[in-house]
């Protein structure tokens, strides 16, 4: 059931791929301001959520339905999506041939000032702004990047698909200050990670198998849990847990 | 308004600003049709440009150890719908010479005219030339654009020329350059198509490695829409030791329109070492979705894609 504060209100949400589901009659609320850490074996569904509640090409779910601030989700294109509020990070982010970091963290409002989020994420604006979105970034550099651009945009919610990924160690604190200022700024985060360090800072944490909600609770209680199932090495195929 | 008014004021289109023509430290030459509308030099630079009943023909000469500080505008062009230009021009840069060329080939009426340029450069020991293409035909898609060029590198000397068509649909465009590099000289030939409605384009660039430790890259952007068609032929040699050649191709198909992409490579010396990449199909969807993610719709989304990649 949808309560007043629920951002976002996921039920009965299933997904298939030549009949079989990815997504099975998934249940997911995000209240809002909360940070929701997602966890999950590889093949467990996560990224798959994120496209769908994205609206990328593809993914339209089976079934079930989805509330984004009160109005339905899935009737809207990619970028009404956005446009009420909604963003996506990806694991891999893409990169752009000649489009510069200036115009990529300005996307839709060129007036805006693109340095505070640029050195939010550790990067120098006057070594960066007038860098190409493209190949001659490096990994770490276009993922940061890749934050900056999320947190320029000010979403009501940001789904961060592995955003510490490709990020040395000693910067993981700036993803988890990123991580913070969009719930400052009054937004909500839905994290996929791997990473404990970051699943540590979230409010609340759910577990994903086989492309069910197992699990939900506390961030550290998620982990436990994550840890001592035996669904933590299932490929999401013979997971005991949710077939029970 | 003047033939010469009309092709000032074109000059914008092509990222020039008209004043460039009063400016007395900078070079130039304005050529409509086969007349010589304006031409100015400057020490170290010589032209010696006529005018024939079938052409503008005649040379360009840096002399050798001249570093020409402002780069050299070239204004080729008509200002009538209709109407034949033939350009035969050698240029020849001197020894340790350095020099830059803006080559802007302006034809903001053209219904039904033609556009032939026949070039043949040297670039002789240790000097430079960046050549810089810049094309405007207007509207209507009336062309037909025939820029074919032979250039040599001697050794230790380095070429750059830029192509850009990036302004409306152009009709027919045929290029053809052919580049023979010797030892340690550099070739970098760069080409930027944004081809329209019924627009036929065909490309050819040949990159001749001749000498060691010789250098070229070949990378061709090109966009086409409607129902444009396009065929890029990159050719690259590597005939001596050291030699490396690249060759880079991408082209985005849009709506009905064709493209195809031929990269040859050929090596004749086990000491040196070719690559090609070719990427041929509609705007990366990754890329879309991304943008579309941040809230713009797919039609902002393409226009920005493209235009990253044409620049």
């Amino acid at each position: 059931m949808n309560t007043p504060s629920a951002l976002l209100d996921i039920r009965n949400l299933t997904f298939d791929v030549e009949r079989r589901p990815i997504l099975d009659r998934l249940d997911l609320t995000i209240q809002v301001g909360e940070i929701h850490a997602l966890l999950g074996a590889n093949g467990s569904g996560k990224t798959t959520l994120a496209c769908v509640l994205m609206g990328c090409e593809g993914y339209v779910p089976s079934a079930g339905r989805i509330l984004f601030n009160g109005a339905d989700l899935l009737s809207l294109k990619m970028h009404e999506r956005a446009r009420s509020g909604l963003t996506l990070a990806w694991q891999e982010p893409a990169r752009f041939e000649g489009v510069t970091v200036r115009e990529y963290l300005n996307l839709g409002k060129p007036d805006a000032d693109p340095e505070p989020a640029l050195k939010q994420v550790g990067l120098d604006p006057r070594r960066y702004l007038d860098r190409r979105v493209d190949k001659a970034l490096s990994g770490g550099e276009r993922h940061r990047i890749e934050l900056a651009s999320v947190l320029s945009m000010k979403p009501r919610l940001a789904i961060l698909d592995e955003p510490a990924a490709g990020i040395d160690m000693l910067s993981i604190n700036h993803i988890i200050d990123i991580i913070r200022t969009l719930k400052e700024n009054g937004g909500s985060v839905l994290l996929i990670t791997h990473q404990e360090d970051v699943v540590l800072m979230a409010d609340r944490a759910s577990q994903l198998c086989a492309g069910r909600i197992v699990f939900s609770g506390g961030p550290q209680e998620t982990v436990d849990h994550f840890r001592g199932r035996a669904c933590v090495r299932c490929d999401g195929g013979t997971c005991d847990h949710v077939r029970a | 308004m003047s033939e010469l008014d009309a092709l000032r004021r074109t000059l914008r289109i092509v990222g020039a600003e008209p004043s460039i023509l009063d400016d007395t430290r900078i070079a130039h030459v304005v050529g409509h049709g086969h007349h010589i509308l304006s031409q100015r030099t400057v020490p170290g630079l010589r032209v010696d440009l006529e005018e024939r009943p079938d052409a503008i023909a005649g040379k360009i000469v840096v002399e050798a150890g001249v570093q020409i500080a402002q780069p050299i505008h070239l204004c080729f062009g008509l200002a009538h719908p209709t109407g034949v230009q033939q350009v035969l021009i050698d240029v020849e840069v001197g020894e340790g010479a350095q020099a830059r060329v803006l080559s802007h080939c302006l034809f903001p009426f053209a219904t039904a005219a033609e556009h032939r340029m026949q070039a043949v450069m040297a670039i002789g020991r240790n000097a430079s030339l960046a050549y810089a293409e810049g094309h405007y035909h207007g509207p209507h898609g009336g062309m037909r654009v025939l820029p074919h060029a032979t250039i040599r590198i001697a050794k230790g000397a380095r070429y750059f020329s830029d192509f850009s068509l990036l302004s409306g649909p152009v009709g027919n465009l045929d290029i053809d350059y052919l580049v023979e590099v010797e030892e340690e000289g550099v070739a970098e030939l760069s080409a930027k198509i944004f081809a329209h409605k019924d627009d036929r384009i065909a490309l050819k660039e040949a990159v001749m490695l001749r000498g060691e430790r010789s250098r070229g890259l070949i990378k061709t952007r090109v966009v086409l829409e409607g129902r444009a068609r396009a065929e890029i032929t990159g050719i690259t040699e590597a005939h001596a030791r050291g030699a490396r050649g690249h060759v880079d191709c991408m082209e985005i198909v849009q709506g009905e329109a064709q493209a195809s992409a031929i990269p040859i490579v050929r090596v004749f010396h086990p000491e040196a070492k070719v690559t090609h990449e070719a990427a041929i199909g509609s705007v990366d969807r990754k890329e879309l979705e991304t943008l579309m993610a941040r809230g713009l719709a797919p039609e902002q989304a393409v226009e920005l894609i493209v235009s990253g990649i044409l620049r």
